[in-house]
């Protein structure tokens, strides 16, 4: 699948389908900090990603004071 | 692909977001119904709002700030909005852009400050010209803007995007310090007075996951980049720690400030030196400071006459603390 990461902006191919959860933990990305969202739609933890989605990956924290 | 098992705790539908501190998974509709419930709890039990105030809410093209307005607006509130521009390079350029486009979408009215134009400086010449940290001279200068157009504008009260997360950091931070001057006024209001406007933060109940997830789930583009000058400083430093936590035990960090306000607020209450010490006039602007010039008035009066420093020579160096 194709996923497209922010801060800095860019794109990892990964093969296979995986949950949302596990392709989280295995990019080291905690789920409390990113939303993923799947062709304009936000999906779950739970949510099985197949081989050709597309996702993004999205971090939600900043740090302007 | 169909989500396996997670539906909607309200309406059993299929869900879009999974809530661990709520133990509960939540389709787009009930999740927004989440949100509004939880501003207006926080707008309740404070007293920050009612439907006769005139509202600015200060927007930085942000999810949160972005969220706050498009929520107070959902609920009725008269709310206009206030955008500072702060010179850090293409970053402030693209986030007055999604700034501009919401509330031009929305037939929204925002008022626009330049510190460049207005003020002859911008934040990083300002932290070169003073020494301090980005985020210090950033924030001083966006707090006596915000003071200062709330009370010009007729306002009666300030809102500001910070969510659970900032708060939570801000306390962390305090609390590590043992800081009692800034844990008295950490409070979600603050009472207008003598030269400044009531500020109120609506989205204390909500976590800054949850309010890009209204942002996504609404429509509504907003800045998702860092501002550049923000990096390494502590105050994500303290996120992350919290983050952590909140991953092993989900709603430490909604217990962790929520009871503060509950438990801790009340007992240092008028503890704050601040709050209670004579103010006198700026002799440059006239706003309430304790010295002869305000810090907003010291800080414009030598980044004004510095040479203009590109954003590039002063990133990485945003380690301070709000």
């Amino acid at each position: 699948m194709k996923v497209l990461l922010r801060n800095p902006r860019r794109e990892l191919e990964i093969t296979g389908k995986r949950s949302v959860n596990a392709l989280l933990a295995e990019l080291q990305m905690p789920r409390e900090s990113h939303l993923v969202i799947r062709n304009g739609t936000l999906v779950p933890g739970d949510t099985e990603l197949a081989a050709d989605d597309v996702v993004e990956i999205r971090p939600v924290i900043s740090g302007g004071c | 692909m169909v989500a396996v098992g997670s539906k909607c705790r309200v309406c059993k539908e299929p869900a879009i977001i999974d809530l661990p501190r709520h133990n509960a998974h939540f389709c787009a509709e009930h999740f927004l119904e989440l949100c509004r419930r939880q501003v207006v709890k926080a707008i309740e039990k404070f007293d920050m709002l009612s439907k006769d105030d005139r509202v600015l809410v200060a927007v930085s093209g942000g999810k949160d700030s972005l969220a706050v307005w498009d929520i107070l607006i959902e609920l009725g509130y008269q709310a206009d909005g206030l955008y500072i521009g702060l010179g850090i390079g293409e970053y402030s350029e693209t986030s007055a852009v999604f700034a501009r486009d919401f509330a031009e979408q929305r037939g929204l009215h925002l008022i626009e400050i330049s510190l460049r134009e207005q003020y002859g400086y911008d934040v990083p010449t300002a932290a070169k010209a003073t020494k301090r940290v980005p985020c210090s001279a950033c924030g001083i200068s966006k707090r006596h803007l915000f003071d200062k157009a709330a009370l010009d504008g007729g306002y009666t009260v300030l809102v500001t995007g910070h969510n659970l997360d900032d708060e939570a950091a801000v306390l962390l931070g305090n609390t590590l310090r043992w800081d009692v001057e800034y844990l008295s006024r950490q409070l979600p209001v603050l009472p207008a007075r003598d030269g400044f406007p009531k500020k109120v933060k609506p989205l204390i109940r909500l976590t800054e996951r949850e309010m890009a997830a209204w942002c996504i789930v609404r429509g509504i583009d907003y800045l998702v980049d860092e501002c550049p000058m923000a990096l390494g400083n502590k105050h994500l430093a303290y996120k992350e720690s919290l983050n952590a936590i909140e991953l092993q035990s989900p709603g430490s960090k909604a217990a962790f400030y929520l009871n503060f306000l509950d438990n801790m607020a009340p007992l240092l209450s008028g503890r704050s030196v601040a709050a209670t010490d004579g103010l006198r006039s700026c002799g440059s602007c006239g706003a309430p400071t304790t010295g002869d010039l305000c810090a907003f008035c010291r800080v414009a009066e030598k980044a004004s006459a510095h040479e203009p420093v590109p954003v590039e020579l002063v990133l990485g160096k945003g380690r301070g603390r709000r």
